[in-house]
């Protein structure tokens, strides 16, 4: 058995169903190797979009998603991709194929010191230097990758070690890092704290991140904040947490949030943060959200509490665990008249939109997008204007919300969409992107074709790069750099050439068909709806 | 606020590029830093001296756990730990100041390791801070170079100490 075979058991032990990768000569024997494995290969069209593929199909089926590219750029083109996982917490696990061993240091042709370059974005980084210790190191990686908190690792292996003969291969039962032991559980002390804290609060709030979402922990934060009548808000990452319409969902929270949401957290008098890591767009002004009220912070990764506010009660653990641990203890409350001033908050602050009728209002359009979808269905947001309207105006049901929220990597919906639809064919995945970012992976499109992956996507076209537009229509008062997109493709054509179904609505007239007409057999369909240019999401 | 830290590591390559990566990452000072093997020679033991708020000190601590390569970190005041630093001193010397450096050196309790006609090397194992005062002491005489080892520390010996 050669290395490149090990690395396929590896993969197979793993349970790994899909490999997202672009192959070159340094990756070649794995490439090779897999041909004899059930794991399918998917050629995806750029690096980067193999880590966001895997990265789509990890947060669906909670498993490390898989990427595997060749040495030098393609090395380089994957990091961003793994710096988006990394940003998002994503399980993957990425492999770089690499030059002989021999060569190392030398900068012969397509070399790149891939471990060094990103050793900043993954959780931990591997260079592999003898084809024995695969399994091993293997082994290791889904175990970081998969637990405490979630994150990219990436193994480095040269051409020489993936054909060294590997003479015994015995695939690890179980890790043993003396430097990696996660806290699951969560200190019985402190727990009791909270609840002391709970009893006594008139006010209580629960503002959920991605960390609940990754901890498969929304059954039992639904359960909890039903059981005692405590609201919850979200982080963009918690977007999904809680149905959308669940009567103790607040919205999400944050510079591009619901007012009411924000009023809600500032106005509590104790503030429960569960997997969110208190980041400058969930709260702008850290010490606000400790003034008077108790802030008590719950996360699986110590370094995130304290990190950019000071909680009273810190819990480290595995957000699932913890919440199991509340559900567990029994105490009474009544925030009755809390919810009643929510739900009044609720129902007046909303959002105004002034629409105009000449073009298809996003926030409509989504509402009504939403209103239709399956209801397990998964809807993944680009970036740009796109996201905040799809983060405020979708109704999540009990589908998924997917968005990268930490790097706001532009690019992200078509490929994690790929990814999601491949993880669950069964499942209704629609791609929701503005025509900058559409402009980004759009390549995937082939992808798509040759793999028969019918994802859905819908173009919010203004021809613009509509946030940074906002952006200068308020810092720059108008004065445009940069961002208008004249020269994109017809998306019709573009849709013919990829043969692809191919929808246009210009204004909201007809939008109800139209979106029937779109979601209406599992077939890839490219939407195009054309947007006010100017147009703000605030 | 000053914070001196012990940290064992996998004695592994790449691991001290981590480590001080991190701290230029994160924005984090290093005032010192010196790192050897252990009694155990797949363990290393980095000895970082570092300074900043207490949020800061506290986040150094935080984020060098999180490090996979990390075995262990230990956190300690000055006050609480016994610390030494090591300096070879090149100076250039002749009839008329050979004997105030000698003075020096003994008062300061350096030896002198080596010898030229013209120059000589001063040895001086102490606190930091004396190894600063000893070089204010020889810049009226002139030094050649320095080298100097970083802060090694440890916590400082407790009856209740197993």
């Amino acid at each position: 058995m050669l290395g490149a075979d090990a690395i396929v058991k590896c993969l197979e032990a793993e349970g790994v169903t899909y490999v997202f990768g672009y192959p070159g000569v340094a990756i070649c024997p794995f490439y090779n190797s897999i041909l004899d494995s059930e794991i399918k290969t998917i050629l995806i069209r750029t690096e980067q979009n193999a880590a966001h593929a895997a990265s789509g199909l990890a947060r669906v089926t909670g498993r490390a998603g898989v990427c595997a590219v060749t040495s030098g750029p393609g090395a380089t083109n994957v990091i961003t991709g793994i710096a988006t996982a990394f940003a998002d917490s994503i399980p993957l696990v990425c492999i770089t194929g690499q030059v002989d061993s021999s060569l190392l240091g030398s900068d012969v042709f397509q070399e790149a010191d891939i471990t060094g370059a990103v050793e900043s974005f993954v959780k931990y980084s591997y260079l592999v230097k003898d084809a024995e210790e695969i399994p091993r190191i293997f082994k290791e990686a889904f175990y970081i990758a998969n637990s405490g908190r979630k994150g990219p690792v990436l193994i480095d292996v040269p051409i020489d070690v993936q054909n060294a003969v590997v003479t015994r291969f015995r695939y690890p039962q179980e890790v043993n890092l003396r430097t990696y032991k996660p806290t699951v559980k969560g200190h019985t002390v402190q727990i009791r704290k909270v609840v002391k804290e709970l009893s006594k609060a008139k006010r209580p709030i629960i503002c959920a991140g991605g960390g609940v979402l990754l901890s498969d922990a929304e059954k039992e934060l639904r359960a909890f904040a039903e059981k005692h009548r405590i609201p919850v808000v979200s982080t963009m990452m918690g977007i999904g947490v809680m149905p959308t319409r669940h009567p103790m969902y607040y919205g999400m929270v944050g510079n591009n949030g619901h007012p009411y949401a924000n009023r809600a957290m500032n106005e509590s008098d104790l503030l429960i943060m569960v997997g969110a890591r208190v980041a400058d767009r969930a709260v702008s002004q850290p010490d606000l959200i400790t003034e008077n009220k108790v802030l008590v912070h719950i996360d699986v990764d110590p370094a995130e509490i304290g990190k950019n506010v000071g909680p009273a009660i810190p819990l480290v653990g595995d957000a699932k665990h913890i919440i199991q641990d509340f559900l567990e203890e029994e105490f009474t409350c009544d925030h009755d008249a809390w919810i009643d001033v929510l739900n009044g908050y609720r129902s007046t602050m909303g959002r105004v939109r002034k629409p105009n009728p000449a073009y298809v209002d996003p926030a409509e359009l989504i509402r009504m997008l939403s209103e239709r979808m399956e209801d397990d269905a998964v809807y993944v947001a680009d970036v740009g204007q796109n996201q905040i309207w799809s983060c405020n105006y979708h109704i999540v049901k009990n589908g998924r919300f997917l968005t990268t929220g930490g790097m706001g990597t532009m690019g992200y919906s078509i490929p994690a969409a790929l990814g999601v639809k491949l993880a669950d064919r069964d499942r209704q995945v629609v791609a929701v992107c503005g025509d900058g970012s559409f402009q980004m992976s759009m390549m995937e499109l082939a992808t798509m074709r040759q793999f028969d992956v019918p994802v859905k996507i819908i173009v919010l076209k203004n021809n613009y790069l509509g946030m940074v537009r906002e952006y200068q229509h308020y810092t720059y008062r108008d004065n445009y750099s940069v961002v208008d997109l004249a020269g994109s493709p017809d998306l019709e054509k573009l849709a013919a050439a990829y043969d692809m179904k191919f929808m246009r609505l210009a204004t909201m007239e007809r939008a109800k068909e139209t979106i029937d007409a779109f979601l209406q057999n599992d077939e890839a369909v490219l939407l195009e709806c054309l947007i006010d240019p100017m147009d703000l999401v605030k | 606020m000053k914070k001196i830290y012990s940290v064992l590591v996998e004695n592994r390559s790449g691991v001290l590029c981590k480590v001080a990566g991190l701290f230029s990452r994160r924005c984090y000072n290093i005032d010192s830093l010196a790192v050897g093997e252990t009694d155990d020679p797949s363990v290393s033991c980095m000895t970082i001296v570092s300074s900043g708020d207490q949020r800061t000190v506290e986040q150094i601590e935080k984020q060098l756990n999180k490090k996979l390569d990390v075995i262990k970190v230990k956190t300690f005041d000055e006050t609480a730990s016994i610390s030494r630093e090591l300096m070879l001193m090149k100076v250039k010397y002749n009839k008329g100041n050979r004997r105030d450096i000698m003075e020096i050196c003994e008062i300061m309790r350096a030896d002198i390791v080596d010898m030229s006609k013209k120059t000589m090397i001063i040895q001086i194992c102490d606190v930091p801070e004396k190894i600063q005062l000893f070089i204010g002491m020889m810049q009226s005489i002139s030094i050649v170079e320095v080298a100097r080892t970083g802060t090694l520390a440890l916590p400082k010996c407790l009856e209740s100490d197993q």
